[in-house]
């Protein structure tokens, strides 16, 4: 079945799936996961440089941007101060003006501070950057944000880090049927049948970084993670079943021998 | 990145030839050389420009205005780049 391309702020993409590139065990293995991925798109941090350790730390040392397109994030920011800086150092790099924006308003479980979140989307949209905004499966928030100008809006499926899958299909539908920018699902995806079931509900794109870097083989991972994501888009396009609470046969009852009684 | 000459601060570790000016760099106390560009500072910490953005008393600074930025005493540097996450 075609689909249609994956475009976010005018720009078309090779693949729904986005990755991280936080947690890795080294480099090596997070490149060669990142390939097996397939993803175009792909998230870094901003950090102090380690003036302690190798030069070589920095992620530009082994990703190259004209392979990737390289989305700097806010993560770790709990104000909408912090989150402007940083989303303002990572446009300084001088490779876009893009940011996945998050502001965290939670240490336990690292729910956004939606309302914060919203402040620094308006601020960061009038300053001329393209906003792909985490939110939670609210909605509400998610309009408001579309209002503000975000390129995508970027519900969880759950907590950061969880692995807990999509814990409500219905929100997340719900958003994806009534805003107009792109719907990625960001974060809580925890294995293969999470990530299926995530674009099964209709969304443009899923986010991920822990499932795939906290696997035991994470090129492995990052392979079943590109199919899931294919597989679970091709089901939606397809448009499943009604699921019922009684059987169907799939087989005809006309032309059944007589049957034997009991 | 070299660490010779006693500076104005005692315990800072100087970065430069001299330690004439008290800094703060990524959070912590330095003393470098007077007269030394942000520019220089980067060349004395073995960092390509272009791989660091430079946040200079919480301004950024273009990569064009780094020779010509000097480093002056009481200047709070953050040098930071692009790391993994998600």
């Amino acid at each position: 079945m075609r689909d249609a391309p994956f475009e976010i702020g005018g720009r078309s993409f090779a693949s729904r799936l986005i990755v991280g590139t936080g947690k890795y065990r080294d480099n090596e293995e997070m490149v060669a996961a990142i390939r097996a991925s397939g993803a175009e798109m792909v998230t870094v941090a901003v950090r102090r440089v380690d003036l302690d350790r190798s030069r070589e730390e920095g992620i530009l040392h082994h990703l190259d941007p004209s392979e990737f397109f390289l989305l700097p994030n806010t993560a770790g920011c709990y104000t909408v101060g912090d989150a402007l800086r940083y989303a303002r150092l990572g446009r300084a790099a001088g490779l876009t003006e893009w940011v996945k924006l998050e502001v965290i308003g939670d240490e336990r479980t690292l729910l956004p501070d939606t309302a914060a979140t919203l402040e620094a989307a308006v601020e960061l949209v009038a300053d001329g950057f393209k906003v792909m905004a985490y939110t939670n499966d609210d909605l509400i928030t998610a309009l408001r944000l579309e209002d503000a100008g975000c390129v995508a809006v970027m519900p969880l499926a759950s907590p950061i880090g969880s692995g807990l899958g999509v814990v409500n299909p219905f929100y997340i539908r719900e958003i994806k049927r009534r805003l107009s920018v792109p719907i990625i699902v960001d974060a809580g995806v925890g294995t293969a049948s999470d990530a299926c079931v995530t674009m099964e509900q209709g969304v443009d794109g899923v986010l991920m970084n822990t499932a795939i870097a906290a696997a035991d083989d994470s090129v492995a991972m990052a392979r079943a993670m590109r199919l899931a994501v294919r597989a679970g888009r091709e089901a939606y396009l397809a448009g499943r079943m009604q699921a019922r609470e009684i059987a169907v046969p799939s087989s005809p009852i006309e032309g059944l021998l007589d049957a034997e009684h009991a | 990145m070299s660490a010779q000459g006693a500076g104005p601060t005692g315990g800072a570790e100087v970065i430069g030839a001299r330690g004439d000016v008290s800094i703060v760099l990524n959070g912590r106390d330095r003393a470098v050389e007077a007269g030394l560009s942000v520019r220089g500072l980067l060349r004395h910490l073995g960092l390509e420009p272009g791989m660091v953005v430079v946040e200079h008393n919480r301004r950024i600074l273009a990569r064009d205005a780094l020779p010509e930025t000097g480093v002056e005493d009481g200047d709070r540097i953050e040098l930071v780049h692009f790391v993994g996450g998600g």
